[in-house]
């Protein structure tokens, strides 16, 4: 039986019908915020006292992305040996802004380019003895 | 000179490296060295303005106290303010700011740090709310992870190449062979460069500064107390200090951030956040990048150096490179970059390095800087940024 798969934190992406990221929105305004991180808007012309929660766009263009081939310190969970995972800064074209995350397993990063579209799924990130723990990451798009 | 001008009567340093001493050492010695240069003891010293570590335990973050202590407790009032790299620069303005307000005649700045080895990582423990925490444990995205996403930017947009990284690399290596300060005081080559192992693509080891050990001081002094002096051939006026944070919505990435800010529903500021910190300190100063004669900018990243040219309006935008090949920011050039070697021979040594860039254009602006000196500078610009929305420029005149 393989094992549960737990998020690394919660509260900022969920797997349920679809991988997608959670984030909150202005109902004032409409800016939109990734994580919520906190309870109001921080848009000045605006300051309204509650965020709704959002689900975001699960696609979106590649701004920029790189390859990281060194073991980063904790908490970062590396694997020994050191596997060199690739990192994705993807603009959402909606939400109007970047969300860095990892490139996922299998990708060549070295065949990607700015500005192909991205697409958002759930991966493990590490495991342990009784979970694998999950986080989102960014795929290219089949084209 | 105006009555409110705040003057730089002395400037030291403790050596960069990789000493493994106790950072308030490093940071004595600069005072020391500054307060000397000033030819002033530590008891004429009113007020006492130090740069925070974050990695050396309690001391670090009442960095003021420390230091106070250190030097012998004498009544001093103290500021200990941390705004990661950006440091230096608010304490210089804590300082300058108690001038002016005639609180008191001299103000001593200290920033020392002694650095871990390797990346810095964020502070311990189990924090999901904290940004700088959850980029490593999600994402493993350190500081060069961010400065190869940037340089990657540079060269879809502009074109940029590895080997322009490289050139930049050249420069300061070249620049910083024989400043006494300096950590890595050896010459580079392009095809050097080209061998040393990628860290985060596009960038080298050698494109990426290290951490360092190491300690600046500057002494400042109210322009009434500075003119009852003999020495004012060697006195440099703090014409500019900005330390702005961004305007909303901030739609560049930014460290440690997960995601820019959005852009819907808000109007876009008048300038990016890195336009708007040289943008403030030209306007305090009444001046403009043409009237600059030597700039130090924060060269996290070779790639970096070439961004900052175009944030504090050396050249427009995408010109960098083309800038860097003509020589104009080469020793002997039309604005010299990085005389001192940057960081690129200096290494990180967080809340000294805003100090630091000032200590070097107030030798540069003596014309003490030696092999390294630009001749005939009389406007000199540093510039720095601090990862959580931290803006650093200071201009100084003759």
């Amino acid at each position: 039986m393989s094992k549960p798969r737990v998020p690394v934190v919660e509260g900022y992406f969920t797997e349920e019908g679809g991988a997608k990221l959670l984030g909150g929105r202005c109902r004032a305004c409409g800016a939109y915020f990734f994580p919520k991180q906190y309870s109001f808007c921080r848009n000045p012309a605006c300051g309204a006292p509650d965020l709704a929660d959002v689900e975001l766009s699960t696609r979106g263009t590649l701004w920029s992305f790189t390859d990281n081939r060194y073991a980063p310190p904790p908490p970062y969970p590396a694997t020994e040996p050191f596997e060199p995972y690739g990192v994705a800064a993807v603009e959402l074209a909606v939400e109007q802004m970047i969300v860095l995350g990892q490139i996922a397993r299998g990708v060549d990063v070295g065949a990607l380019h700015l500005g192909q579209e991205m697409e958002l799924v759930v991966e493990p990130l590490y495991e342990s003895e009784d979970a694998q723990h999950t986080v989102w990451k960014w795929r290219p798009v089949d084209e | 000179m105006s009555e409110r001008d705040v003057v730089i009567l002395g400037a030291g340093m403790h050596p960069w490296g990789k000493w493994g001493r106790n950072f308030v050492e490093y940071g004595v010695v600069a005072a020391r060295a500054a307060l000397a240069d000033a030819g002033l003891e530590w008891s004429d010293v009113g007020f006492l303005a130090a740069g925070n570590t974050m990695r050396n335990g309690y001391p670090g973050y009442v960095s003021g106290s420390t230091f106070a202590q250190a030097l012998g407790w004498r009544g001093v009032r103290v500021s200990s303010s941390y705004a990661a790299c950006a440091s230096g620069a608010v304490a210089i303005d804590q300082a300058r700011a108690q001038i002016q307000a005639g609180r008191c005649d001299v103000a001593l700045v200290v920033g020392a740090d002694t650095a871990p080895k390797g990346f810095f990582g964020p502070l311990p423990g189990e924090r999901p709310e904290d940004p700088d925490w959850l980029r490593f444990r999600i994402l493993g995205a350190t500081n060069p992870t961010y400065f190869a996403l940037y340089a990657r930017r540079r060269m879809e947009r502009y074109g940029a190449t590895t080997k322009d990284f490289a050139t930049v690399k050249v420069k300061n290596s070249r620049h910083g062979l024989t400043n006494p300060n300096a950590r890595y005081r050896k010459e580079f080559d392009v095809d050097e460069i080209a061998e040393s192992p990628i860290v985060a693509d596009p960038l080298r080891l050698v494109d990426i500064c290290a951490t360092s050990d190491g300690a600046a001081a500057l002494v400042l002094a109210s322009a009434d107390f500075a003119a009852s002096r003999d020495d004012r051939d060697r006195h440099v006026r703090i014409a500019a200090i900005s330390t702005v944070t961004p305007q909303y919505p901030n739609t560049d990435l930014d460290m440690p951030d997960i995601a820019t800010d959005s852009a819907v529903g808000a109007v876009l500021p008048e300038r990016s956040f890195r336009d708007s910190i040289a943008a403030a300190a030209y306007e305090e100063a009444g001046l403009g990048p043409e009237d600059l004669d030597v700039a130090e900018v924060y060269d996290l990243s070779t790639a970096l150096e070439l961004d900052w040219y175009e944030n504090i309006g050396l050249c427009g935008e995408g010109e960098a490179e083309a800038l860097l090949h003509s020589g104009a920011t080469t020793l002997g050039g039309r604005i010299p970059v990085n005389p001192s070697g940057g960081l690129a021979c200096f290494g990180e040594a967080i809340p000294a390095q805003a100090i630091a860039q000032v200590c070097e254009l107030t030798w540069q602006l003596r014309a003490e800087a030696g092999e390294r000196q630009v001749e005939g500078a009389r406007v000199g610009l540093s510039i720095n940024q601090g990862l959580f929305g931290h803006g650093s420029c200071v201009i100084v005149t003759r």
